[in-house]
């Protein structure tokens, strides 16, 4: 229990997937103009990312491991060089399914998150996400929650990136670091901010 | 035919798939034999290193034959086992679960049987290089240590995969201050570990000085990762009573 | 032919995938702290971006709309695959050192957005001079960066010493802030300063104009 909350903790502050690994940049410069906005992208991520994680985890450890298959008769075979474009299609087609389902079963939820749900198949945190749990050998358990982590974690510096940019822009910035500029200068901050967390442990 | 009618969907979505398999698995399979050269000359080049036997034009391969001997060490009794390849091990598959008071270096799970890698001068063994894991900063951080056949010196330490922030805590990669490992001691009089990082530099005019490792600056909790991951595994859950037997001078066998 | 030269150079400085259409900037930032693994980086993914850019426009003309998107994602995955396993094979340290990275070139934006805007609907020679050109273009960003990132944090380059450093007896104290990751953004913020300084075209609109207001006026 100990463990997992270390881990949870950990994967929110202190590696966050957006400020120290510098995943999901495109959608979170491009997204995060108005906290409302920025809130809808940041839940849909988290959603997001808690399914896949995990089930990317289980493809991993009983399909394309090295020696996976024993299960099914074939301990020698090793599969791993299929991950990505496995990670990458379990992505696409979750996302497909959520969106369908939530147009099904929740309009309302749909009506918010809907437009968003597209720009996950190609956000780098989402598979990113999976190829850490892959690199770090995380098991079921610590996958579930690495995935809610990192995804809360992204959530959260979206947000805060998108209610700075909401008062910076009365303020009167320098005319060629209008826009992107001053919001990569702003990211950089907040990343400084955050490596206050660095070597935190539970 | 439209392109939109479902057969040509399927006709191109399976010439597709088809063609992208064909290509992904004759790269996969062709290239997996060069792949795992690699991982393995890797593996053995750092051995060499913490042994102190790599220069820049050593034959990595020469050498390791001629004077390095894989072993598989069981970690509960402190014997090598003589009827296991160590290439075959699966250190996972016998691992257990380590209690938290236990595991001051971070690793979760300690396995039961180990390879080491004995090397030789002529017939005697005249240093065992053990491998090493823990935590460091930012994530695990992995290595040979190197002790000679007392059990009690260090000859060499060295880092083949780590997170640490570079420059700082990345630093236990510089040769010069892993240089500084070399002929430090491990033990104290009794039984307890008493090897590792200091906080700045070492005064060698201190009696302590056998026993410490100048600090990286900048990098306190780094360095503190690598002493407890000196602790953990030269004390007694790991390679501890292996080490008290070559110090009581048992064979090895 | 000029057109296709255009094609080519313009996404190198006018209109450059990372400064002016903020794509691909993930993986640029992340793997710059040196510039040997920059290099490669910078390499995989010109070569993928022109391969895919080729591979899609070559069967432009039988792609059906529905799974249009899924087709072009699984020929750029196939191709970062390939990549992978190569430079695994060939050149295994600095592999180690770009770990999942090669990987999310997949989900890079330029690659997708240059098989979807471009590629789908050209002929394959300007589509691969295309690919090329905003492959190339991404390069120019991540090598200025990685030079930054290197020289001024460890003194170095290509792990060559050119400030040598106070700890190797040199003179240079290393500014451990550039290995970090938050310098990454600060040179991007800088450089597109820089750009735009250079190239006013490209200047943002204000969302609000500073309007300062006169005391004649405000009377």
């Amino acid at each position: 229990m100990e463990a997992a909350l270390s881990l949870f903790i950990k994967s929110i502050f202190v590696e966050n997937l957006a400020l120290s690994f510098f995943l999901g940049m495109c959608t979170f410069l491009a997204v995060s103009k108005k906290v409302d906005t920025a809130l809808g992208l940041g839940a849909a991520v988290v959603v997001v990312q808690a399914i896949t994680v995990p089930v990317n985890n289980l493809i991993y450890l009983y399909l394309l491991k090295d020696g996976a298959l024993a299960w099914a008769g074939l301990p020698e075979t090793d599969l791993s060089f299929l991950g990505l474009i496995t990670y990458i299609g379990v992505i696409a087609a979750m996302v497909q399914i959520l969106e369908m389902s939530l147009d099904r079963f929740f309009p309302a939820l749909y009506n918010a998150l809907g437009i968003f749900l597209p720009l996950i198949t190609v956000n780098c945190a989402i598979l990113g996400g999976s190829l850490f749990m892959v690199e770090r050998n995380y098991n079921f358990g610590e996958s579930v929650v690495f995935g809610l982590g990192s995804g809360v974690g992204w959530a959260l510096a979206i947000v805060a990136l998108a209610g700075i940019r909401e008062k910076l822009k009365y303020s009167d910035v320098p005319e060629g670091l209008q826009g992107l500029g001053i919001t990569f200068i702003t990211v950089g901050l907040i990343s400084m901010a955050f490596m206050a967390f660095s070597g935190i442990q539970l | 035919m439209s392109n939109d009618s479902i057969a040509k969907t399927l006709l191109v979505a399976i010439g597709l798939s088809l063609v992208c398999s064909v290509i992904v698995s004759v790269s996969a399979v062709g290239l997996k034999p060069r792949q795992e050269a690699n991982a393995e000359a890797a593996r053995r080049a750092e051995i060499l290193r913490s042994a102190g036997l790599l220069e820049a034009d050593t034959d990595v391969d020469a050498v390791f034959r001629d004077r390095v001997e894989a072993r598989v060490l069981d970690l509960d009794s402190g014997q090598i086992v003589a009827d296991m390849d160590p290439d075959a091990l699966d250190g996972a598959a016998t691992s257990t679960m380590l209690l938290p008071e236990e595991d001051i270096a971070g690793i979760v799970r300690r396995p039961r049987y180990v390879s080491v890698y004995l090397v030789r001068d002529g017939d005697d063994v005249d240093k065992v290089v053990l491998p090493v894991h823990g935590y460091g900063l930012w994530s695990t951080m992995y290595g040979f240590l190197a002790l000679g056949a007392d059990g009690n010196t260090v000859e060499g330490l060295s880092f083949y995969q780590h997170g640490e922030t570079p420059g700082l805590g990345g630093e236990i990669e510089n040769p010069r201050w892993l240089a500084g490992w070399q002929g430090k001691k491990v033990y104290g009089d009794g039984e307890d570990v008493r090897l590792g990082v200091i906080k700045g530099q070492v005064d060698p005019e201190s009696p302590q000085s056998e026993w410490q490792v100048d600090g990286l600056s900048g990098a306190t909790l780094t360095s503190n990762g690598v002493t407890n991951m000196i602790h953990y595994w030269l004390g007694d859950g790991a390679f501890g009573p292996f080490l008290a037997r070559l110090r009581n001078g048992e064979s090895l066998s | 032919m000029s057109k296709n030269r255009d094609v080519f150079l313009e996404p190198i400085v006018d209109n450059n995938p990372i400064t002016l259409q903020v794509l691909g900037v993930c993986s640029a930032l992340a793997v710059t702290t040196k510039l040997g693994p920059a290099l490669i980086m910078s390499l995989a993914l010109t070569a993928v971006v022109a391969a895919s850019n080729v591979s899609v426009s070559l069967i432009r003309n039988h792609m059906p709309g529905p799974i249009r998107i899924i087709i072009q994602m699984t020929i750029i995955a196939s191709l970062v695959i390939v990549v992978d396993q190569l430079l695994k094979a060939y050149a295994y340290d600095i592999s180690k050192q770009l770990s999942v990275f090669v990987g999310l070139i997949i989900t890079n934006c330029i690659v997708l957005g240059r098989a979807e805007a471009f590629a789908s609907n050209n002929p394959v020679w300007p589509s691969f001079l295309d690919g090329l050109g905003h492959g190339l273009g991404y390069s120019v960003v991540l090598i200025v960066v990685a030079v930054m990132r290197e020289l001024f944090g460890s003194g170095t380059l290509l792990g060559y010493p050119i400030l040598p450093t106070v700890t190797d007896g040199g003179w240079y104290v290393p500014n451990g802030l550039m290995l970090l990751a938050p310098s990454a953004f600060f040179i991007i913020g800088l450089l597109i300063w820089a750009v735009r300084a250079w190239k006013p075209a490209q200047v943002e609109k204000d969302q609000y104009r500073i309007h300062v207001v006169h005391r004649t006026e405000a009377v």
